[in-house]
């Protein structure tokens, strides 16, 4: 039977790898939106020099797994002298550096290809459009792509964030206690895996289906122009 | 900025395209001066939404030469045996006084048709947001779509849409107005709506070339009309003349086909 007075315990503890958890989501996919924007601009661009780094970049964070990525800059790093004695290393031996670093670079990896693919689907006509009119190239960037494209990719981009969220996880294998930290400590003390692990899951499930309906609500907004439905049309 | 009469509004002088080992267009010259209404027919693959498409240089053209109000468009050769403008900045000062409406409307399609029409005169001439506003709700008014003003582009008609596609390019009050088959996507119930839309503009005394297969209109409303085929033009004129007693063979046979 489920032992109440483990989880009651342990809630307060769960409450601060809740934090850890969702600081960690929020700041690594703060980053990798504001630099997935630009990149995902640079991977649609017709000249290789350009797009070429940033699809090399995207495929090799997208062919690893993150867990390998974080060990090789959380671990692998320290092997290197020349590193543990320059100033990087004060901030790479920090857990939280190198996973804010790592987390970064993987979702945004993800989500520049999913932007990039919603700019490639942008309408060509509405592009002709605003090229007959005389507008800039910068001003099509700004007005028409980006607001059309990151629309149509909100669906996808919701998910990555879901995703992500799932993988702050692997964040406990580098000393972050986070919630699946904290339900590990809590099964090694008791093991009691219901009272643990049981309860992290359910936490996970709350925090997605949270996510999910804030995306909904998000692109009920963003992506009214698409609804027939919702408008006054007979 | 009218530019003296002598000059035709827009000038396009032995317009030539090839696409690949393919000549769509082999030397084209139409010149529109103010108040022309110039019909383009011919059948599909004659290269008549080819041309209009080089006039704004959409497409490359090959050779030839483009001049709009009397200012000849900058071209240079872009390495691939086409043309491209030489001047990034002229090129778009120019597209700016020429307004293309298309055959598929291309609105933008996560604005609404009120926002579909302030964008470029705010963006491109640099109108403050409020009289862009102004002068689309007076191009909505003016084509008849004004209650659908916070409408989405899906969720109005085709007829609805063209409409606002041609109050978006009124409101950059242009030079000239290119039409690239304005009806052929439309379902046959609202081709009417949008014919009556340009005619009242033809009335207005607005320079336009129209690209079509309305035989209707090159008829009744266009001053001019302009036959191609493969890529030549077979026959221009009077389209009371042209199109009643035409003198070449391929146009007689082209008008049997429309009118069956």
């Amino acid at each position: 039977m489920i032992d109440w007075s483990i989880i009651a315990e342990a809630l307060p503890a769960f409450w601060d790898g809740l934090k850890t958890t969702m600081l960690l989501l929020v700041i690594a996919c703060g980053t990798g939106l504001v630099l997935s924007i630009p990149l995902a601009v640079a991977r649609v661009s017709p000249h290789r020099a350009v797009w070429g780094p940033v699809w090399l970049f995207t495929y090799v964070m997208r062919g690893t797994p993150l867990l390998v990525q974080l060990f090789m800059v959380y671990h692998g790093l320290a092997q290197f002298e020349a590193i543990r004695e320059s100033f990087a290393w004060t901030a790479l031996r920090s857990p939280w550096f190198c996973a804010w670093f790592v987390f970064t670079l993987n979702t945004t990896a993800y989500t520049t290809e999913i932007f990039a693919g919603a700019l490639r689907a942008t309408p060509s006509g509405e592009l002709e459009a605003a090229r007959s009119f005389g507008m800039s190239e910068g001003a099509i960037y700004r007005r028409i792509l980006l607001p059309s494209a990151l629309r149509r990719a909100l669906p996808q981009y919701g998910n990555e964030v879901v995703m992500m969220m799932h993988a702050t996880a692997i964040a406990s294998t580098v000393t972050l206690v986070e919630i699946t930290r904290v339900a590990r400590d809590v099964y090694y003390n008791h093991f009691a895996p219901l009272e643990s692990f049981g309860v992290v899951a359910v936490i996970y499930f709350i925090l997605t289906f949270g996510m999910a309906g804030l995306f909904k609500l998000i692109e009920r907004r963003a992506l009214r122009h698409l609804r027939p439905t919702a408008s006054g049309v007979a | 900025m009218t530019a003296p009469s002598s000059h035709p509004v827009l000038s396009a002088e032995g317009i030539r395209k090839n696409f690949g080992a393919v000549e769509v267009l082999k030397g084209i010259s139409v010149e529109a001066r103010r108040g022309d209404v110039i019909s383009m027919i011919g059948a599909s693959g004659s290269g008549k939404s080819t041309f209009l498409r080089c006039l704004n240089l959409l497409e490359r053209p090959t050779a030839g030469r483009i001049a709009i109000a009397g200012e000849a468009l900058a071209l240079k050769a872009d390495g691939q045996g086409d043309l491209e403008a030489a001047d990034a900045a002229q090129l778009r000062r120019l597209r700016a006084r020429v307004s293309m409406v298309f055959q598929q409307f291309n609105l933008w399609a996560h604005m609404t048709a009120l926002e579909n029409i302030v964008e470029a005169p705010v963006q491109v001439l640099g109108l403050p947001r409020k009289d862009a506003e102004t002068r689309a709700l007076h191009y909505l008014e003016r084509v008849g779509v004004a209650h659908r003003k916070d409408a989405y582009p899906a969720f109005l008609s085709g007829g609805e849409q063209q409409r606002v596609a041609i109050a978006r390019a009124l409101a950059m009050e242009p030079e000239v107005m290119l039409f690239d088959e304005p009806t052929s996507a439309l379902d046959p119930e609202l081709v009417g709506e949008v014919l009556r839309v340009m005619r009242s503009l033809a009335e207005e005394g607005r320079t336009m070339i129209v690209v079509t297969h309305e035989m209707a209109f090159a008829r009744d409303v266009s001053n001019r009309v302009v036959f191609l085929h493969q890529g030549l033009i077979e026959e221009e004129g009077d389209p009371q003349v042209v199109l009643r007693t035409p003198s070449s063979q391929r146009l007689q046979a082209f008008l049997s086909n429309t009118q069956r």
